[in-house]
């Protein structure tokens, strides 16, 4: 090999670092290159939905992904009474104040420590609000519906918080609350295999539905 | 079903999966790096490298090898996050900036993945999977090499050769990490995960605004992301991401591969050496330690153990509903416990003490089980200093698998052990010295000083998660990070691997009645003491002052 007879003329520390650099570019082209593709090529071929993003559509156009939650807000970012509102979410763009949340390029949490008094008044705040919001009381309001979730694009809630809003979705529907909080039940996933995660509501998916029922406005 | 036994069937059925793949990837792992023969590609690959993968090396040849190839990698991944604008799929992303890029390529390197990066708004498409997610593979099978060489430290008698690093990078990479990666990389993918190469692209959500869609080769990265203990997300959010961690499902899965390969290492060893029982009683004593961690976590969080808890009804704040707490509390535990440093919940939201346990488990130096390698050659280490320990009680030459242990090795031994507690206790204190990089800290009060803490824990125990809410992205954290993410990593390998010249080198010493049987659960109990010793009177003062005070306040 004239690479071999090439090298051992070297001193030995610069072979071997020539030794690693050859390693290094085998192994990118491996498990950088043919790896990553032939794993896509694959997914695109199997699992096309799941690859692409789990994306769901109305009326044949793409509204999103049953995986990341959305806001439902209106352009002051407060939340609208017709539909399910999702997790606070601290995914927004930090140049854009008006910027609601469930911002996939900025995804993350709030990172406040469990002591930290403003997260304490933010929460304090939050159930007050969403009380006044729902018609119920404080007290009730779920801990999922006043926490931040590790990512911002937390897509599900509680089926407590999904059912503590179906008056509130409902009347402003004008639809009956029996038939609304029957579709939260079918939209209602219980722990994987009985034992995996937790019960949980995905808003994008049932917020979809809710618009078969009814379509707002 | 209650919340509480759904959480400890999940657990259970997590342990059932680890216990079913002891033997047969243990006993794999020992073929694969035991073997003589190579395979037609390989032999291929090592005329292409251009090295000779019969030769045997002394350990100081195997030691420059390995730092050959980690230096040209923090170089590599250097100039390719620099020039990532001159490539394709940079996402239209400018160059990293060289602080950042320093700190990263040494985080990839390391095995850290500590991030002080944000992947969605930093890193393009190429420089993800050709250059940081290589490094997942490679620094994990740089890793998985060094505890090798060790284990043929003991398991050889009167030679200097250890092994040839070349082969076991090749192999650890391509016939261990490889095909592993692969399989579980398509259920992750039809599980939910994405797997394409589009930019974010723009859609009209429900309520008529507008959101992007983020894509990229997620799942074939996140997979060896846990696999290979590395961590580093490919999102900011990383294992909190639903697109990097879409169920329930995929998180049991997800923490299922991160814990698989360092509790199955344990079997390689045992298999190594020629005595099973050696392996059971290192895999015990590490099982101990993570139920203990997933216990304490689960119980902290479940609990109202912080004013947030309190006020919210539950400790849900920087938690994702799917997984729950039990979920997020078993990610917790097996993250901080392998030096992987994924994250499913914001660790710096987790309830004081259910936090200080994360920082603990760190401390422990990553050994239970550890990181893919680093776990079981620092496990290993302690059963030197736990020997020598019983050896001066009954006053005899101490001796661990017909070794002795005399004062070079516990020179090295001892070094191996301070290097670490040196680099984060002094690196934390510089930090809260200085009042630029005090101004980093985000959160009022004990919790500031648990953030830095955590940063420096994390780096020097190339763990890579965070309490996130320091600000890391300065010239002068970027910089310290690095330099300690680099010196934890290496010095302590050196030790390891004039630790296995030096034990290849002994005749065996043939075992007398007064040799301290070291399968037994006599050794067990002191090696779990000195382990919790060491670690305890090292880093008890900064937790009192951290999380400890934050939880009793």
């Amino acid at each position: 090999m004239t690479i071999m007879i090439m090298a051992t003329r070297l001193p030995t520390s610069v072979r071997q670092h020539l030794a690693a650099l050859r390693a290094l570019l085998v192994l990118t082209v491996l498990v950088g290159i043919i790896y990553p593709l032939v794993v896509a090529g694959i997914g695109q071929l199997v699992f096309p939905s799941q690859a692409n993003g789990s994306l769901v559509t109305k009326d044949g156009k793409v509204v999103g992904s049953s995986l990341l939650g959305q806001a439902f807000v209106d352009a002051k970012g407060n939340p609208l009474p017709q539909w399910f509102q999702p997790r606070p979410s601290v995914a927004s763009d930090p140049s854009n104040n008006a910027d609601p949340g469930y911002n996939p390029l900025f995804s993350g949490a709030s990172n406040k420590g469990p002591s930290n008094t403003d997260l304490i008044k933010q929460i304090n705040d939050r159930r007050t609000a969403i009380a006044a919001f729902d018609g119920v009381r404080p007290a009730d309001v779920p801990a999922d519906a006043v926490t931040a979730s590790a990512s911002g694009l937390d897509p599900d809630i509680s089926p407590a918080y999904a059912d503590e809003q179906v008056n509130r979705v409902a009347t402003t529907r004008n639809l009956d609350p029996v038939r609304v909080r029957a579709l939260v039940a079918d939209h209602t996933k219980g722990r994987v295999l009985g034992i995996l995660g937790e019960p949980r509501v995905n808003v994008v998916e049932l917020n979809l539905a809710l618009d078969q029922l009814s379509n707002p406005r | 079903m209650s919340d509480t036994v759904a959480g400890y069937l999940q657990a259970a059925v997590l342990v059932l999966a680890l216990a079913l793949s002891y033997r047969p990837l243990g006993d794999y792992m020992a073929h694969v790096f035991t073997s003589e023969k190579h395979l037609r590609g390989e032999r291929f690959l090592y005329r292409l490298i251009g090295v000779d993968p019969d030769a045997d090396q002394r350990w100081p040849i195997y030691a420059r090898s390995m730092l050959a190839f980690s230096a040209v990698s923090v170089l590599f991944l250097y100039a390719f996050q620099r020039l990532q604008n001159h490539l394709v799929l940079s996402l239209g992303f400018g160059p990293v900036s060289p602080d950042q890029s320093f700190n990263t390529a040494a985080s990839f390197i390391t095995n850290t993945n500590w991030q002080s990066y944000s992947g969605e708004s930093t890193m393009g498409h190429l420089v993800q999977m050709a250059g940081l997610a290589v490094q997942n593979f490679a620094s994990a099978a740089v890793g998985i090499a060094v505890v090798i060489a060790l284990v043929r430290g003991f398991a050889r008698a009167q030679t200097d050769r250890v092994g040839n690093f070349w082969v076991d990078l090749i192999r650890g990479c391509l016939r261990l990490l490889l095909p592993i990666a692969f399989v579980f990389a398509l259920v992750l993918m039809a599980g939910g995960l994405v797997e394409n190469f589009s930019s974010p692209h723009d859609v009209t959500t429900l309520a008529g605004a507008h959101q992007s869609i983020t894509g990229g080769p997620v799942a074939s990265q996140e997979v060896i992301k846990e696999l290979g203990t590395n961590g580093g997300g490919f999102y900011n959010a990383n294992s909190a991401h639903p697109f990097e961690n879409a169920n329930p499902f995929t998180n049991l899965v997800e923490i299922y591969l991160l814990l698989v390969i360092a509790f199955a290492l344990p079997r390689t060893f045992g298999k190594m050496i020629g005595d099973n029982r050696q392996g059971y009683a290192i895999v015990g004593v590490m099982a101990i330690v993570w139920a203990a961690s997933v216990s304490a976590i689960s119980f902290f969080e479940s609990g109202k153990w912080s004013a947030a808890a309190i006020a919210s009804g539950g400790a849900l704040e920087g938690k994702e509903v799917r997984f729950g707490i039990p979920g997020s509390a078993l990610f917790a535990s097996s993250t901080t416990l392998t030096s992987t440093g994924a994250v499913n919940s914001a660790h710096d939201s987790l309830s004081p003490f259910g936090g200080g346990i994360a920082l603990f488990d760190m401390m422990l130096g990553e050994i239970a089980p550890g990181g893919v390698g680093s776990g079981l050659y620092g496990i290993l280490v302690l059963a030197v200093v736990t020997v020598f320990v019983a050896g001066l009680m009954v006053g005899r030459t101490p001796e661990y698998l017909n070794k002795k242990i005399q004062a070079r090795e516990i020179k090295l031994v001892s070094l191996y052990i301070l290097t670490t507690p040196a680099l984060a206790l002094i690196g934390t204190a510089i930090a809260i010295a200085l009042p630029g990089e005090r101004a980093a800290i985000a959160n009022p009060g004990p919790h500031g000083l648990s953030e830095v803490l955590y940063a420096f824990t994390s780096t020097a125990n190339n763990n890579g998660s965070a309490f996130a809410g320091l600000n890391v992205n300065t010239v002068w954290y970027d910089t310290a990070l690095g330099l300690v993410m680099l010196l934890s990593r290496f010095v302590p390998m050196l030790f390891v691997l004039g630790l296995a010249g030096s034990f290849a080198q002994q005749k065996p010493t043939p075992a007398s009645v007064g040799t301290l049987p070291t399968y037994r659960p006599l050794f067990m109990v002191m090696l779990l003491g000195v382990l919790l010793i060491v670690v305890g009177l090292t880093y008890f003062p900064a937790q009192a002052l951290g999380p400890i005070a934050e939880g009793l306040s």
